[in-house]
Formats: C-alpha cells, sequence, structure tokens
C-alpha cells in the first residue's frame, strides 16, 4: 500500500493569521454579521472621539489648572508635605510587595505595623499641628481636588472595615437588642442612595448638635462615607461568616477558647479571605462614589472640575474637565482591580 | 453564683444599658434641635409650591407641596421599573457576548464593562447629557425616522396609538383571550411536568391571542388611532414624547447597571460545570434547549441574589438625576425644602420614600428567589 | 463569657455616648434665643479669622483660580470684611456652599457670614431666620434668547421651554412671569449655572433666565455672544447682599458698615492708588472714613483705620467692581449699581 508518506498540511484557511480570523471572527454567517457590525461601530466611536479630543477640546483649562485638580486649595508653599506622603506610600507598596514576593514570613508583622505607623504619619504630616514652624496646620476643610478624593477614599475604606466587622458580628449576635439595632442599621443605610446620605451629614447633622461642636464640613463627609460603607461592608463579612461551617467554631470551642478567641483566631481569618473579592468590590465603589460630594458642594477632583469652568476665558470647557475627571478616575479604579486581583491570586481565593 | 455572675442577668443589662444609650443620644439630639427654637411640622405640605415641574404627571405652580412630592415619586418609580427591565436585558447580552467565542464580540463586551464599572455614574451621566443627548439637532434640523420617530436634543418624539369609541368594545375580548393564553401556557407547563420532556409552550399560549387578533383586523372600524406627532410652532404636539433628560438620566442608569449585571450573569453560567452543557448535547438537545433547559434554570439561581442588589443600586442610583435635571424624587425633594426650609421633614420623606422602595423590591426578588431556589431531591 | 464581653461592649459605647453628651456641656436649654446671639463678633476675633459662605462656580461672583484660591466680585467682600477687622485680606477661610445649604449654613453658626448672591426676599429675611446687612449688587431678573428667533418681549416666547436654577428665587419668579401673562410654557431646571447655560447653547431651551449679571457673564462666554440677545424685561428685583444669622446685630454693622465704607470710599475719591495722600485730606467726611478723626472703627468694635485696609487690600466699591464685573471683567454696565451722585442706587449711609 503507498500511502504519500507526506503529512498532509492543514488547509492554509486553518492555521495562521487568517486561520484564527476565521476561526474567531467569521464562525458562521452571523458570526461574520456581528463582526462587520461591530468595527463599524468602534470606528465610529473612535472617530468621533478623536476628532473631538485632538481638534475641539480646549485642554488648556487642564494644563492651566493641573495644580488645582490635584492638590487644589492646598497652600503650594506646603506641597512638600503631599509629595513626602506619596514618597511614603510608595516605598511600603514597594516593600510589602517584595516582603510578600519573597515570602520573608518573619517581616510580615512588621510590614503591617509600619502601614498603620505611615497611615497616622501622613495624617499628622498633611493636617499639621498647630504652630508647629515645619508644617503648621492645613485645615482640614481646605482638603480638594484629587488629594480630597483620594482622601475621602482612603478614610472611607480604613474606617468602614472595623466598623463592618462589629455590625455584622452585631448582626449575628444572640442578644436581640444588639441584633435589632444592627439589622435596623444595616438595612436602613442600604435602602436610602449615598447621596442623601451625604445630604444629610451636610444638612441635618448640625441641626442636631449643640452650637458648641463645629464639624469641618469634609470630615462630615468623612463620616458619611464610612457610615454609608460600613453597611454594606457588614453584608460582605456576614456573608464570609456564613461560609465557615459550624464544625469550625465547635472545635475552636473544644480546644478551650472562649467566644471572643474562637472568633479572633479562627473564624474571622478564614471569613476574611473568603469575603476578599467582595470587600475589595466594595472599597472600589466607594472610592467611585466618593464623587458624589461635588452634589453636596465638597470640592473634590469633579468639584474642582466645575469649579475652574468659572474662570473668564474657560467658561463652557465642561466636556474637557469631566473627560479628564473621567480618566483619573478609569485609571485608579483599574489600578486598584488589579491589584485585587492579584491579591486575590496571592491568597490563593477560590482555590483549595 | 450570685446575680451579677448570672448570664442571662448580665445579658439582660447589658441590652438595657445598650438601649438606653441609643435613647439618650436620640433625645440629647432631639434637645439640641428643639434649643435652635425650630419647629417640626407636615402642615407646609398643603401649601402653595409656586413653582412648576414640567416633566411626569402634570403640575402647576398652584398645586401643593405634598403634589410636588407625589410627581417626583412616579418620576423615580418610572426610571427605576424601565431601568431595571433594560438594565436586566443589556446585562444578560453583555454577559453572554462576554462568553462568545468571538473574539471581537468578547472584547468589545468586556472593554464596555472595564470602562463603565471604572468611572463614576455622576461622571457617565454628565457625558451621556451634555456630551450626547443635547448634541442631537435642533428641532428645526430634527432627525425623522420611520414612524415617525422625530431624534432632537428636545427628546424623542414617537407616534403613539390612542383608543377611539369602538376601543371598549374590544376589551372583553382581549380579557378573555389573556385568561384562555395563560391557562393555556399552564397546561403546557404542567404537560412538560408530566411527559418530562421538553414541549413548547408559547406559541400555543399566542394561539389564544390570535383570535380576538383576526377580529380586529377583520371588523370595520379601526379601535385604536395613530396620533401622529407634529411640529406646532416651538413644541411637538401629538403622539408622546421622552425628554432628553429622562433618556439620558434612563440610559445612563440601564448602562452602567447592565455592565454590573453582565458580570453576574457571567459568573452564573459559568458556574454551571461543563458536563451539563456537554451532557446535554449528547443528549442530543439543541443549543438553545440547552441554554433554557439546562443552564439558565441552573445560573438563575447563582444569579438571583446579586441581581436584586443591582436591582436596588440602580433604583438608589437614580437619585443622581439631580445632576442632569431630571425630576427625580431627589431633585424635587430638593427643590422642595430650598422653597419651604423645611429640612428635616422633607429629608425624613425622602429617606421613607427610598426605604420603602428598596424594601418592595427586596421582598418582590426573595419571593422570586424562594421560588426558584434549588430543591434538593 | 460572651455575656460578659457583650456587656464590656455595651458600656464602652454607653460610656462614649454619655462622654460625647457630656463633653461640651451644652449652654442651658430652654433658652428661647437660638445658639448665634451677640457674642459672634468675639469668637471671630478669637478665632482669627473670617468665615465665609462663597459660590464656588459663579463666573464674575466666586470661582477658583489657576492657583486654587477663591477670587471673585463676592469673595472681595470676605477680604474686605478681613481686611477691615483683622487689618489682614487674607484672613478669610472660605466655605464654598451650594444653593441649598447656604442659609442652613448661616442658621447652624458655621459661616460668619454668607456673601453668595443671595436675593434679599421678606420670606427668608423672616421665615429662614437670617438678616441682611446691606446690598453690595442690584440685580434683576432677565432672560436672554437667540437673535435669531426675533423676540423683542415674553409674550412672544408661547411654548418656549426655559431653562433656570433650581433652588433659587429664579424658578419662582419664572413662573409668575408667565403665569400672569397667560403664557404656555415648559421650565427645564439644572442644579448649576454653568448646566443651564451649556443645556442652552446647546439649543435644549428656546431661553434662558437667570439675574442680568450672570447672563451677560454667560453670554459673554459663548461661542458667538453676538447670536445672543438679553430682552430688555426684568422679571423681578434681585437685590444680592452679604447676610449673617439672625439676631446677631452687632457682627451685622460690622458687615453693613464694611460694604458701606468701601461705597463711601469711592463717592469720596478714596481709592487704592490715593489712600495715602487721602490720610492728610481736609474734607471731614474723610477724615471721619478713614478714621484719622472719631471713633468710627472702635464702636463697632473694630479698628478705626478699617476703610484705610480695606481700600489699601482691596480697594473700593468702583475699584471692585471694574476688575470682576466692569472693563476688566464681566463688562457689565454698572447701570443701578453707580453711586447715587450718579444716578444710580448706591447710598451709603452716613459716616458720622
Amino acid at each position: 500500500m503507498t500511502v504519500d508518506v507526506e503529512v498532509m498540511k492543514p488547509p492554509r484557511t486553518e492555521v495562521g493569521a487568517l486561520g484564527w480570523l476565521r476561526k474567531n471572527l467569521f464562525g458562521t454567517w452571523y458570526d461574520a454579521l456581528l463582526t462587520v457590525g461591530s468595527v463599524a461601530f468602534i470606528c465610529v466611536v473612535l472617530y468621533g472621539v478623536f476628532n473631538w479630543a485632538l481638534n475641539t477640546a480646549k485642554w488648556g483649562v487642564v494644563t492651566t489648572n493641573i495644580k488645582v485638580f490635584m492638590v487644589g486649595r492646598y497652600p503650594y508653599s506646603e506641597v512638600w508635605r503631599i509629595w513626602t506622603s506619596v514618597g511614603l506610600f510608595l516605598v511600603m507598596a514597594l516593600v510589602s510587595l517584595v516582603v510578600w514576593k519573597r515570602n520573608v514570613t518573619k517581616a510580615r508583622r512588621g510590614v503591617t505595623i509600619a502601614w498603620v505607623i505611615v497611615l497616622l504619619l501622613t495624617i499628622v504630616l498633611l493636617k499639621g499641628f498647630g504652630d508647629l514652624p515645619l508644617i503648621p496646620s492645613v485645615p482640614i476643610n481646605i482638603w480638594s481636588g484629587l488629594m480630597l478624593t483620594l482622601a475621602l477614599g482612603i478614610v472611607g475604606i480604613v474606617a468602614s472595615f472595623p466598623m463592618g466587622v462589629l455590625l455584622a458580628l452585631g448582626r449575628r449576635s444572640s442578644l436581640p437588642v444588639i441584633k435589632v439595632f444592627c439589622t435596623t442599621y444595616i438595612e436602613g443605610i442600604r435602602g436610602v442612595p449615598l447621596i442623601s446620605v451625604l445630604f444629610m451629614s451636610m444638612l441635618m447633622i448640625p441641626l442636631f448638635l449643640p452650637p458648641s461642636i463645629r464639624l469641618d464640613n469634609v470630615l462630615r463627609a468623612m463620616v458619611a462615607m464610612t457610615l454609608f460603607s460600613a453597611a454594606y461592608v457588614a453584608e460582605n463579612v456576614r456573608g464570609g461568616l456564613q461560609a465557615i461551617p459550624e464544625g469550625q467554631y465547635e472545635a475552636g470551642r473544644a480546644v478551650g477558647l472562649n467566644e471572643g478567641l474562637v472568633m479572633v483566631l479562627i473564624v474571622l481569618p478564614q471569613a476574611l479571605r473568603a469575603m476578599i473579592p467582595a470587600i475589595v468590590g466594595q472599597f472600589i465603589s466607594l472610592y467611585k462614589d466618593t464623587s458624589l460630594v461635588v452634589i453636596v458642594g465638597l470640592l473634590d477632583i469633579l468639584g474642582v472640575a466645575k469649579a475652574v469652568t468659572g474662570q473668564r476665558e474657560w467658561i463652557g470647557t465642561q466636556k474637557e474637565v469631566f473627560a479628564f475627571a473621567g480618566v483619573i478616575f478609569f485609571v485608579t479604579c483599574s489600578a486598584l482591580s488589579y491589584a485585587s486581583r492579584r491579591l486575590e491570586k496571592q491568597l490563593g481565593v477560590g482555590e483549595r | 453564683m450570685s446575680t451579677f455572675r448570672d448570664e442571662r442577668f448580665l445579658r439582660i443589662v447589658g441590652q438595657i444599658a445598650f438601649a438606653a444609650a441609643v435613647v439618650l443620644f436620640a433625645l440629647w439630639c432631639l434637645g439640641n434641635y428643639r434649643a435652635r427654637g425650630l419647629s417640626f411640622s407636615f402642615a407646609f405640605l398643603q401649601d402653595e409650591a409656586s413653582f412648576d415641574l414640567a416633566e411626569g404627571m402634570a403640575f402647576s405652580p398652584i398645586d401643593p407641596y405634598w403634589k410636588a412630592f407625589i410627581v417626583g415619586l412616579v418620576n423615580t418609580i418610572k426610571v427605576a421599573i424601565l431601568g431595571i427591565i433594560l438594565a436586566t436585558i443589556l446585562g444578560t447580552i453583555t454577559g453572554v457576548a462576554r462568553l462568545s467565542t468571538n473574539w471581537l464580540i468578547s472584547n468589545i463586551a468586556s472593554v464596555y464593562i472595564e470602562i463603565i464599572r471604572n468611572t463614576p455614574l455622576l461622571v457617565q451621566l454628565f457625558f451621556i447629557y451634555f456630551a450626547v443627548a443635547l448634541k442631537l439637532p435642533e428641532l428645526r434640523d430634527r432627525l425623522v425616522l420611520p414612524g415617525p420617530i422625530f431624534l432632537s436634543n428636545r427628546g424623542i418624539h414617537l407616534v403613539w396609538w390612542r383608543p377611539t369609541a369602538s376601543f371598549t368594545w374590544w376589551v372583553p375580548f382581549w380579557i378573555v383571550a389573556l385568561v384562555a393564553a395563560v391557562g393555556i401556557y399552564l397546561w403546557r407547563v404542567r404537560l412538560e411536568g408530566r411527559r418530562r420532556r421538553p414541549v413548547s409552550r408559547l406559541p400555543w399560549a399566542f394561539l389564544a391571542l390570535v383570535i380576538p387578533l383576526i377580529g380586529w383586523l377583520l371588523v370595520p372600524g379601526n379601535p385604536l388611532y395613530a396620533d401622529k406627532p407634529a411640529v406646532e410652532g416651538l413644541k411637538v404636539v401629538g403622539g408622546t414624547s421622552v425628554s432628553p433628560e429622562f433618556a439620558a438620566i434612563l440610559f445612563g442608569l440601564v448602562i452602567y447597571t447592565g455592565a454590573f449585571i453582565a458580570e453576574v450573569v457571567r459568573a452564573g453560567i459559568m458556574a454551571v460545570p461543563r458536563g451539563q452543557t456537554e451532557a446535554a448535547r449528547a443528549q442530543g438537545f439543541t443549543e438553545m434547549q440547552i441554554l433554557r433547559l439546562i443552564v439558565l434554570p441552573q445560573a438563575i439561581r447563582i444569579i438571583i441574589p446579586p441581581l436584586i442588589s443591582q436591582y436596588l443600586n440602580l433604583t438608589k442610583n437614580s437619585s443622581l438625576a439631580i445632576a442632569i435635571g431630571f425630576l427625580d424624587l431627589y431633585a424635587v425633594s430638593n427643590t422642595m425644602l430650598n422653597q419651604s426650609g423645611r429640612i428635616v421633614e422633607v429629608f425624613i420623606m425622602v429617606m421613607a420614600a427610598y426605604l420603602s422602595m428598596s424594601l418592595t423590591i427586596s421582598l418582590i426578588m426573595n419571593v422570586a428567589n424562594r421560588r426558584l431556589a434549588m430543591v434538593e431531591r | 463569657m460572651k455575656a460578659i464581653s457583650w456587656i464590656v461592649v455595651s458600656l464602652l459605647v454607653l460610656g462614649v455616648l454619655l462622654a460625647a453628651c457630656a463633653a461640651p456641656a451644652p449652654p442651658e436649654e430652654g433658652e428661647a434665643a437660638p445658639s448665634v446671639t451677640g457674642a459672634r463678633i468675639q469668637t471671630i476675633l478669637d478665632r482669627g479669622k473670617v468665615i465665609c459662605g462663597c459660590n464656588a462656580e459663579l463666573p464674575g461672583f466666586g470661582y477658583l483660580n489657576p492657583a486654587g484660591d477663591f477670587e471673585g466680585f463676592d469673595v472681595d467682600f470676605c477680604k474686605a470684611i478681613a481686611a477691615a477687622v483683622f487689618g489682614d485680606a487674607t484672613a478669610v477661610e472660605y466655605r464654598p456652599l451650594t444653593a441649598a445649604e447656604r442659609l442652613p449654613a448661616l442658621q447652624t453658626g458655621e459661616i460668619d457670614v454668607l456673601i453668595r448672591n443671595t436675593t434679599w426676599t421678606l420670606t427668608r429675611d423672616a421665615v429662614n431666620e437670617v438678616d441682611w446687612a446691606a446690598v453690595t449688587f442690584y440685580d434683576g431678573q432677565g432672560m436672554m434668547v437667540p437673535v435669531a428667533t426675533g423676540w423683542t418681549s415674553l409674550d412672544d416666547m408661547e411654548g418656549a421651554t426655559v431653562c433656570s436654577t433650581t433652588g433659587t428665587t429664579t424658578e419662582m419668579n419664572l413662573a409668575d412671569a408667565f403665569r400672569s401673562r397667560g403664557l404656555d410654557y415648559t421650565p427645564l431646571l439644572f442644579e448649576k449655572t454653568q448646566d443651564t447655560a451649556t443645556a442652552y447653547e446647546e439649543g435644549r431651551c428656546d431661553g434662558q433666565t437667570s439675574d442680568k449679571s450672570q447672563l451677560a457673564a454667560l453670554r459673554s462666554a459663548m461661542e458667538n455672544p453676538a447670536d445672543h440677545v438679553i430682552l430688555d424685561v426684568t422679571m423681578s428685583k434681585e437685590p444680592l447682599g452679604p447676610l449673617t444669622a439672625h439676631g446677631d446685630n452687632k457682627w451685622n454693622d460690622v458687615v453693613r458698615w464694611v460694604v458701606w465704607g468701601m461705597m463711601q470710599a469711592e463717592e469720596s475719591g478714596v481709592s487704592s492708588a490715593n489712600v495715602d495722600q487721602m490720610l492728610s485730606s481736609d474734607d471731614p467726611t474723610v477724615k471721619r472714613l478713614l478714621g484719622v478723626e472719631g471713633e468710627m472703627g472702635s464702636s463697632l468694635g473694630i479698628p478705626n483705620d478699617f476703610v484705610v485696609q480695606i481700600v489699601k487690600q482691596v480697594g473700593n466699591y468702583g475699584e471692585v467692581y471694574n476688575r470682576w464685573l466692569g472693563p476688566d471683567g464681566l463688562n457689565i454696565p454698572r447701570g443701578p449699581n453707580e453711586l447715587w451722585t450718579n444716578g444710580g442706587l448706591l447710598y451709603a449711609m452716613a459716616f458720622r
């Protein structure tokens, strides 16, 4: 039997660029239709965007005001303090990366403590203290621009986490009063829009406090964001707690740990792992939601964007400033999402 | 054991202390409020509002405040219901597209999801309203689509069918047909259960509707007439219209929530083991049947709980309409408290309204969830 | 054990709450008078700066400049008050406010003075418990329409869509004006003035209504200012001025005499260029005005040379007007905002 020994080559349409095209874009007739339609759609959108960005848009409003966008009304003589804080954060991020990558288990605790110290240090550095010669006080209510957006986001994230955990534990408590209180709080907050909570903190809270207590409006916005976010974090934590089998509690009690220790040493660490994706998602949305403070008159990056369009030569440049703010949010949020995906992989969530 | 070591006693005391603390705090706040010499009364709701609202129900400046509140509430509900329906459709399509084998389609879907999920809704709304809706041609240069449908920056105006005198004659027929259709559908579902194999359901149900439809077309005299839009002076008369503000908030919410729902749907579908699909294919199910009978029923149980929170988010996010001039509940309330100065009262009403909307959605969806929940055998 | 831990938590919460109640030592309750009594001026002197509520995005009146500072016509009056009280025009803390927030912020004592183009109306004066100090700008509500429509009065606008800003007197005046003429119209309301202008320019509405000064400012920033005309109709009187909390007469006096001092300075020909020479003027009015003679300032509780400081650091009324609204700014004719000696409405009370 004389079979052609030469191996038959695959048809040209199955391999190479052509094959890829055929397989991925023109698999069936409706695939082809979809492909052609989408290409046309992409072209129209891209043309519109580029035409505007390159020809019509007056980017001068952004370049002239770039400082205002970034640090807002922070005094320029003190801007070095912001740079120092950013530098500190970058160094810490680098150190953590190295420690976690190399798996230096011993250094982990040190790094965690260092993070807390750096965070406190940053707050002191940015806010300043009274009449200290080097770092005079910069009142928190003149924080604005991207700096305010980041500050609101970071404070909200850091503060709402412990509060959320407490609320979640309270909701699972066997004490009816605590349980009812936490449940009402969580469901109440989750039932109303953030903007109404913000508005309440701006307009109503001063009415219910004695005149001798004055809270800065930025501080009030931070409190409102924290109170709001905590309810959502609590629900995520509750989900994580529910995923821990009853046996874990029982085993913990069996080795003689008390209720509190079982929670802290056994249940929470496991629950935390399970709820990381949900909580990171919540934090990203909290960060995006900081943009709502513009509606209550704070000058976050969106507020600054609106405020600089009041300058005489830049009246009517809303599109430019919003596009710029949008890009900033997109970059920072994407970075956060990317980091969270890496973190999930690192911790092996969803594996095992 | 002494009383003070008694666990039950301590628990009760602790709870009483906590409750007392909460009550005291509330009383303290109220005291501060009183000390400012501020009153608390809902009587202003009967007063003349003296501002005008042009969206939704008819409203004139001589109407009272409470009516303004209702106008806003109805507008919000309208946006929420339409938004939920459309976002579900868009989200499902995008979620499936994300899993498409067509490289271009799945990548367009993921670029869309990434961009939308990583920018704030407020920025998107500004963009949709100012850079898209208001960039449509002016009324005199309007785009006319067949129908006729007018597209301009004054909104979308389209033809609408309004009943004529003979319409009432047809109402009973349609009701009977509808009842019959539902009956047939239920019968087919039961049949499917008995036979343990898929049977067609919808075509049968439609059969019942065809009969009055034929009558409708054959009997002379049209029960509905087409009210076509026409430009008259500065306005469009006739037909029905969608304002650019409504369109912007609706599309903004749909596009935003759709991206989140897409991820929910994708996660749900991916959670169904591949073996299920393959087994069904081996048994000769068509692709449509696999999706409808095997994948979706399993996926939906995973999808529903996160879907509930997306619906709730959409409803609450509709409050951002204030930024683009749509008169939803929040925007109207804002005007109310500006003009009346009744901050606390108006806010209690707003909070109560949003809370009851959220609770209603949760309730409906939880019932649905229970009905669909996995029946362990 | 569990119970004990809960009790500890509860007691902690209770303690914190009680501490919160006790710490600030709220003033005797039951007093009918609201918190903000005559003590405001002392509070301000102790604090060392004035907290001034302002607009953050209104061309000509208040907005952020590229250096991150507030500037504009209203902002200059904040500076003038600071110059008068402290001799330092920079001793101001600006608090940007939305239209909805502005009056509550004053009532709750969050700000000392509100200078945010706020119309003096009976309802606000009586119901909202605020007191106007003076009028800094006489405005009137106008209507801007495209030239192409050929309209000359409101009566031509049957069926028109009109853009306006919400939360102001503007929308009520609009309703009155059209209702009294028996005209059919559709209002479209926005939160922010700039959004209103954009919507109008894009042709979303047939006309835009706002204070005439605003219309002029917005028109000057449009792509083709000549295509738009401000109708010769004044729908309402809009006297704008600074206001303080109700019942705080001493502080209110300071604010009003600061404004009148600036007007009197213009009337007497005292400007930032010649103020030093004017100190040796023989005119008795000028002598009293500049504190060379008499105890004008100290009877108000501020330095005697307060007008000198204002004029030196900020300027007289005419200078401020020209800087922001006159030829160097938005170029609005002075009209009613001329001195009474030139046929306008500006009339400072007697410095005697």
